[in-house]
């Protein structure tokens, strides 16, 4: 199994973020988190990605626990926080040489990966240009190569396409969907149009539980579209 | 494939540290305005000149005082930009132990202290012109001073580490790096006499910057004095490492 999530909880003092999210996955797999905001998306996939320490419950990414081995586990995961942050100052590819040796890659392996992992995200030609004066979506991809800099078989993407105009989406769902063919991927996002067109199963979040977890087509089906299926499923009512 | 892990880690955190110092107006305008404030002391508050001694008492006396104000904002934005910015995810989601970054960061910003320090030597040259100096004592000093900016440094990046904004950081971090460098003063040192009795102010006294780099200024090594410079270090090192991990927790 590559990631099998159990019971994890998570509280910012009185606030519960997270109560109770169970569910595992397989390579090949690109699973779209959905919900409102403050759903606890963002903090389930910090989890994951061994950001926060999770207040109860069990991350394993190949079965190697995440509050027991972390480094182990990071070894194995790569994630695009959400908004990509990244060094503005530098250029993508000494950003990239720097994520690879921090990973205690050798300069050789962290120019060969970067190389790799550039073509993988189409850095193309501006990878010499400090990351300040690139457009977001090349920013974004620049997170992406970051991401995948250690080839990791598990990939969590917060919100990889929030932001882009509609070419900038494109190209990145394209990408979204090759990476997906070998590897599992967690996407978060609020296009449900995204989750119809890459994602194999769509987990839908709503004051940190799971409330539903099916193939978008089954979504589809049952509620004549995934909007509708979204709001009878989730509350609906806005919260501050 | 893979070095030492940790080591490997720090070492990139350092070099990355260190290059957007250098790639940034920030430190080349802190260095400067260093080297102007130390100019500035040392010739006119200190009386380089008028003292006709060819000694450096009255450049390093001023050092904990410049320190103070200048290191801090060095070491302000170590922690809290990657907390603004939100690059402190893709910080703490490599599989590198916490030690590494908070190791690497810091040596880099005690680098910058080093080459600002290393900037004045030729005020140590001018004295040699001028006269015949101890210049064993002078080398002594300036190992101090560097002990001493190292001690300012991580105290300016375990409070870099308390906040997301650099203008809290800098403001603590000169708070507590005053209080830890007068606790020598003879105006607290009075005060204490006064609230708990001369012995024991004293005893504080002892634990102030400013009395362990008084008789390294004069080219005095003391053990005692390298211990406590290397504790201060250490224990604001630590101080930075559980801030940091702490984030973890939320």
């Amino acid at each position: 199994m590559l990631l099998q999530v159990d019971g994890l909880r998570k509280s910012f003092g009185r606030r519960v973020a997270v109560d109770g999210i169970g569910f595992s996955m397989d390579a090949g797999e690109i699973v779209g988190f959905l919900g409102p905001n403050g759903a606890g998306k963002t903090t389930t996939m910090r989890m994951i990605a061994g950001y926060l320490e999770p207040d109860d419950g069990t991350v394993r990414i190949f079965n190697i626990d995440v509050a027991q081995e972390r480094r182990r586990a990071q070894e194995r995961v790569g994630y695009l926080p959400e908004g990509a942050p990244l060094y503005g100052e530098m250029t993508p590819w000494d950003f990239l040489r720097f994520i690879g040796e921090a990973r205690g890659m050798t300069r050789e392996a962290a120019r060969h990966a970067v190389r790799r992992a550039a073509q993988d995200a189409r850095l193309g030609d501006s990878i010499n240009r400090p990351i300040d004066t690139l457009s977001k979506g090349y920013r974004r991809r620049v997170g992406f190569a970051a991401a995948l800099l250690h080839d990791p078989m598990l990939l969590i993407l917060d919100e990889p396409t929030d932001g882009l105009d509609p070419n900038q989406r494109h190209a990145v769902r394209d990408l979204i969907k090759k990476l997906g063919e070998e590897r599992g991927l967690i996407i978060s996002t609020h296009s449900l149009e995204e989750v119809e067109a890459v994602c194999t199963r769509a987990i839908l979040i709503d004051r940190g539980r799971i409330v539903v977890d099916k193939a978008p087509a089954a979504l589809i089906e049952e509620h004549g579209s995934l909007e509708r299926a979204f709001t009878t499923l989730t509350a609906g009512e806005e919260r501050a | 494939m893979k070095k030492r892990p940790g080591l490997a880690s720090m070492l990139a955190i350092y070099r990355r540290e260190l290059l957007s110092y250098l790639t940034t107006p920030t430190a080349y305008v802190f260095v400067a305005v260093f080297l102007f404030a130390i100019g500035l002391f040392t010739f006119q508050v200190g009386g380089f000149f008028e003292a006709r001694r060819a000694d450096l008492t009255g450049f390093f006396a001023f050092h904990p005082w410049i320190f103070m104000i200048f290191l801090p904002a060095v070491a302000m934005r170590l922690w809290a930009e990657e907390s603004r910015s939100g690059a402190i995810e893709l910080l703490l989601t490599l599989p590198a132990p916490t030690w590494s970054l908070v190791l690497g960061k810091f040596l880099a910003a005690w680098t910058i202290a080093g080459v600002a320090l290393l900037l004045t030597l030729p005020l140590w040259i001018t004295v040699n012109i001028l006269g015949a100096p101890d210049n064993a004592a002078i080398f002594t000093a300036y190992l101090a001073s560097l002990l001493m900016a190292g001690a300012y440094i991580a105290i300016g990046s375990a409070m870099s580490a308390l906040t997301n904004t650099q203008i809290v950081a800098f403001v603590l971090a000169v708070l507590v790096s005053f209080v830890l460098t007068a606790l020598g003063l003879p105006l607290v040192l009075d005060f204490f006499s006064g609230a708990i009795g001369g012995g024991l102010a004293e005893a504080v006294a002892r634990f102030s910057i400013l009395h362990h780099f008084d008789a390294a200024q004069r080219g005095v090594v003391e053990f005692r004095s390298v211990f406590y410079f290397v504790s201060l270090i250490a224990l604001f090192i630590g101080f930075t490492a559980l801030a940091v991990d702490a984030r973890r927790g939320g």
